[in-house]
């Protein structure tokens, strides 16, 4: 077991090594990160790969909210006029420290824990966990019971309270279900990164970086291993995907 | 109390409104339903197929699909309803609130329900208007 993990290791650094190359070859940055992620439509997901989030506080502004307008226009999230029951994939936590008076803004989601807890509570199976790391409700079965947000540290779960039209074909969204960030799974699958990452572009901040963390060549792998980062409640060990720098 | 040969008469009559109430295809004994026909061509036994079978088909896809990833066109909800798409009088697709929906059209002759659209879009996505050529409309959201 450990003689093949270690083959797999030695094989991917020469496969990252080849990407550099084709990279150097191409001279073409972009082409080159979605080139390494996209699989073919046919092909099932991985463990090889663990989808991951890191986010820059430091570059993270107060008052800047394009990464949740960004999810709710792509997941078609419309406010019901009801505050208190509208769902919330991704919302801004303002942080003070009251010593200090210093103020932090940062985006929380579902974080995608490696032992998610929500699994671990739900009794029909629909709260699940992808091969490559990434938590989803299945909405066939699930019977909305919401033992899933009870369980979540992170409140990240919402419930659907009242009836919805005109759902967006690749982001199905129901009554009676519970629902949650799903890091984009469609664009993801078409090998492309998650809507509140490209919205909080360079321009915008360039505060979250999606991608591999099993992959030591990705940028976000060198990033985590170069700098001090962070796992919101940690001493839980529930080894969530998205890492935070500067908390 | 009316006479018996009135009652025989309302109830003949009311038959009749029932029966041409119905869409009946050419002079067929039994009414059927009226399905619409697909925008694009079909593999042969497609339809023959897919009457038997599409229920059992879409869900396999439906847990391939939501546990694995695989997004292939074939069997996907997605792709049904961008090739059975029905124009509106406004030359837009129509969605499941209308009778001339793909699905509703045979689901609502055989009184059997569908719930797949409390969740799901009944029509392809606003941007893609019917006049597009298909192939191009289908491959625009297929891509996401």
């Amino acid at each position: 077991m450990k003689n093949s993990e270690t083959g797999n290791l030695a094989r991917r650094k020469f496969l990252a090594g080849m990407a550099g190359m084709a990279g150097v070859s191409l001279a073409s940055g972009v082409t080159l990160f979605s080139f390494a992620a996209a699989k073919e439509p046919g092909q099932a997901v991985s463990s090889k790969v663990r989808w991951g989030m890191l986010i820059d506080i430091n570059k993270c502004a107060d008052g800047c909210d394009k990464c949740v307008s960004a999810c709710f226009e792509e997941n078609g999230i419309d406010s019901t006029g009801n505050p208190a029951t509208d769902p919330q994939w991704i919302r801004k936590v303002e942080l003070r420290d009251p010593n200090s008076g210093a103020t932090k803004s940062l985006p929380v989601m579902c974080q995608h824990c490696a032992e998610p807890p929500c699994v671990d509570v739900c009794p029909t199976g629909a709260s699940f966990k992808r091969k490559d790391g990434i938590v989803l409700v299945d909405k066939h079965t699930c019977i909305g019971c919401r033992y899933c947000m009870m369980a979540c540290p992170y409140k990240a779960r919402s419930f659907v309270h009242e009836d919805l039209t005109d759902q967006k074909p690749y982001a199905p969204r129901g009554k009676g279900t519970v629902e949650g960030c799903t890091l984009c799974v469609h664009r993801i699958d078409a090998g492309g990164i998650p809507a509140c990452v490209e919205a909080c572009s360079d321009s915008a901040g360039g505060a979250m970086l999606f991608g591999d963390l099993n992959d030591p060549a990705s940028e976000i792998s060198r990033r985590v291993a170069k700098y001090a980062t962070r796992q919101i409640r940690a001493d839980l060990r529930l080894d969530p995907g998205v890492r935070y720098r500067g908390l | 109390m009316w006479p018996l040969g009135y009652k025989l008469l309302l109830a003949v009559l009311g038959m009749a409104v029932l029966v041409s109430g119905l869409p009946v295809q050419a002079a067929d004994r039994v009414p059927m339903p009226k399905v619409p026909k697909a925008l694009e061509k079909t593999e042969k036994g497609h339809a023959k197929l897919m009457r038997l079978k599409h229920m059992d088909l879409m869900r396999h896809q439906r847990d391939e699909t939501v546990h694995k990833g695989i997004r292939t066109k074939q069997y996907s909800l997605k792709a049904c309803i961008s090739c059975h798409a029905v124009a509106g009088p406004d030359k837009q697709p129509v969605s499941i609130t209308s009778p001339k929906h793909f699905c509703r059209s045979c689901h609502d002759y055989a009184a059997v329900k569908v719930d797949c659209f409390q969740c799901h879009s009944s029509k392809p996505p606003s941007s893609a208007s019917l006049k597009l050529p298909l192939t191009k409309q289908i491959q625009g959201f297929l891509r996401r």
